[in-house]
């Protein structure tokens, strides 16, 4: 008797969970698949976009360029907006990986700062719209480091060993060697390419560890005191931590620039459209800058942001500031180089 | 051969999960060309040729190393365990083995984030080590950590097997040792170890096989300053996007794989034959 109940109950609990499952599924919004950057949004700005337009959002996140492209030259993925950086949009147009973007169905281009319009890797902005940009540089907590730092060089001198956290991407580390050396971080030069290898197998003795997005944990917890960051997140991680310090090294450093496109194979091109205009909503632009720190392209959204980060001078510098900065250009069959080069940095002893 | 109907399905679910990956893999292994057009590339050696450089053969010899390594601490350490555990009591030793685990069925992902907050340079340990009066150590980012992270993590791989074999043992053959003389020692190296080896084998391949091909626990552990093959192969996957070179050294690591299983089969049949020797 008592086991027949159970029974019922165990049934009844399974009908509940598949009946909810199957109307989880049975979802009849339209859908828009979005593919960023981890940590370069803010949820809430989904939601209201959600609600606006009675859709569906899909959010998935990726760490690289890099695995960005491997996904999307993968195909099958069918994402509707992907936000690539400089270079890897310049690449994707070559190898027509996305979609020319109707610029008469996006009225709130006209938001846009004209700095960055008509970049040179989109020359007319036919395939991406500006999302965000930045610079990259070093992050320093003031109490733990003796000194000020102020270029890269510094991260070579072995009073910082055990202090400092490299980028784990083969692109952005190389490009911190390369200017170090005062090469350019596009080179295609391999003898220059050797002597950067070379930089950093000298410097891996003395580094705490190479991460990525947990970067920003392990500074602001001070397990390290040191870090190369791009400018949006070193904007969130002085929020955290009053003790940190971001500087733009006297070497150069490297200015980059993000922008929503669309992928050939998207599913819901339309709704896509929507989205990018909505997202350069000045209301929406500022919420959205506001929560991540990063830099946004567009003045009226500048002029909503809290006068704290609208006067940031990490997120938001004086272009004159900004001459000695150089933008990652395609480094198409210099992939496998700078590939070697990572492994023999990594497997020398 | 007749197969029953669940043979059939699962000969199916072989042939589609097993079988055909591991075609893909080899396939791509022995061409090059664009990963991304498969029906362009060319049969090729090349990228076996490009492995067998002493760049990659360091990152293997240190892969292999650091599973060898880990694998006998594990042994070392899960040998007494499973040999507590399985000479308490019934009710206790299901408790015991029960706690063993638990911590299993956590993700395997958190689990070795844990260790990062147990032993970060502000971590729970040097606190304690400073609040002692020394000076904190070094701890995250070195072999080191990577060690210590493949042996938490596949400790109950070498405890499950070794302690089943325990409890299954015939308990007559150890007293007919002790009633013919042998003292505990004895019985222990003579009669218990050799019973138990197999359980000990299936627990060295369990443990090497994940610790030779992880790049978890190397990336967050290690920091990315130790390179492992699993890091090499899911850089080539992941970043570069060199599914051909990715998968020529997946299929070198299988075939250290195969070799390491194979000698430890056959050390574990001349083991049988001593133990049927016996008799």
């Amino acid at each position: 008797m008592k086991n027949k109940w159970i029974k019922r109950i165990c049934l009844l609990l399974l009908g509940v969970l598949s009946v909810s499952i199957i109307s989880g599924c049975s979802d009849d919004r339209p859908t828009l698949n979005i593919y960023n950057w981890g940590d370069y949004i803010d949820p809430e700005v989904l939601n209201i976009f959600e609600e606006e337009y009675n859709v569906r959002v899909v959010y998935d996140t990726f760490a690289t360029n890099e695995d960005l492209y491997v996904k999307i030259k993968q195909g099958g993925s069918s994402y509707d907006v992907i936000f690539p950086s400089d270079y890897m949009i310049e690449r994707m147009i070559r190898e027509d990986l996305i979609q020319k973007i109707d610029t008469t169905k996006i009225a709130n281009i006209n938001n846009v700062d004209e700095k960055f319009m008509n970049l040179d890797y989109d020359p007319n902005n036919q395939y991406s719209i500006p999302y965000m940009w930045g610079t990259v540089g070093i992050i320093y907590n003031k109490n733990l480091v003796n000194r000020p730092l102020t270029k890269w060089a510094d991260l070579w001198d072995e009073e910082f060993s055990g202090e400092i956290i490299m980028l784990n991407s083969q692109r952005d580390t190389l490009a911190v060697a390369l200017k170090k050396l005062h090469y350019s971080m596009n080179t295609r030069n391999i003898n220059e390419l050797e002597e950067a290898k070379n930089e950093l197998i000298k410097q891996r003795p003395l580094v705490y560890a190479y991460q990525g997005d947990e970067i920003k944990d392990s500074i602001i917890s001070e397990e390290a005191a040191i870090g190369v960051v791009w400018s949006g997140d070193a904007v969130a991680m002085m929020r955290e931590n009053p003790n940190l310090v971001y500087v733009l090294p006297e070497e150069g450093t490297n200015l980059w620039f993000d922008a929503m496109v669309i992928p050939k194979d998207a599913q819901n091109v339309e709704l896509a459209h929507k989205f990018i205009d909505f997202m350069l909503r000045p209301d929406i632009a500022a919420k959205n800058a506001e929560y991540i720190g990063y830099s946004s392209p567009i003045p009226k959204a500048i002029e909503l942001l809290s006068d704290e980060l609208k006067n940031n001078k990490v997120a938001y510098p004086d272009f004159s500031e900004l001459e000695n900065t150089e933008i990652f250009k395609d480094p198409s069959d210099l992939l496998k180089e700078y590939d070697r080069i990572w492994t023999e940095i990594f497997s020398s002893m | 051969m007749k197969l029953s109907k669940h043979g059939y399905f699962y000969l199916i679910w072989m042939a589609i999960f097993i079988a055909i990956p591991l075609f893909m893999v080899a396939y791509l292994a022995f061409t090059s060309g664009d990963s991304q057009s498969i029906s362009l590339a060319n049969f090729s050696l090349e990228n076996f040729k490009r492995f067998f450089t002493p760049m990659y053969l360091e990152v293997l010899k240190k892969s292999i190393q650091l599973a060898f390594i880990s694998t006998i601490i594990c042994f070392l350490l899960g040998y007494p365990v499973a040999y507590i555990i399985s000479k308490a009591k019934l009710k206790n030793r299901n408790i015991l083995i029960l706690l063993f685990v638990i911590p299993m069925w956590m993700n395997f992902l958190l689990r070795t984030y844990a260790w990062l907050t147990l032993l970060g340079k502000n971590g729970i340990i040097n606190l304690l080590i400073t609040k002692l009066g020394f000076q904190p150590l070094d701890l995250l980012y070195n072999d080191t950590a990577v060690l210590l992270g493949m042996v938490y993590n596949f400790l109950p791989f070498m405890v499950l097997p070794i302690f089943s074999v325990l409890t299954k043992m015939d308990n007559s053959l150890i007293e007919a040792s002790w009633d013919l003389g042998a003292n505990k020692l004895k019985t222990f190296l003579k009669v218990i170890f050799p019973l138990s080896l197999p359980g000990v084998l299936s627990g060295v391949t369990m443990v090497f096989i994940p610790a030779v091909s992880t790049f978890v626990i190397s990336s967050l552990l290690g920091g990315n300053k130790t390179y492992l093959i699993g890091n090499l192969i899911e850089q080539q996957f992941r970043y570069t996007g060199d599914w051909h070179f990715g998968s020529a050294m997946s299929i070198i690591l299988m075939v250290f794989i195969l070799i390491s299983m194979a000698l430890t089969s056959k050390f574990d049949k001349d083991k049988e034959g001593d133990v049927s020797g016996l008799w």
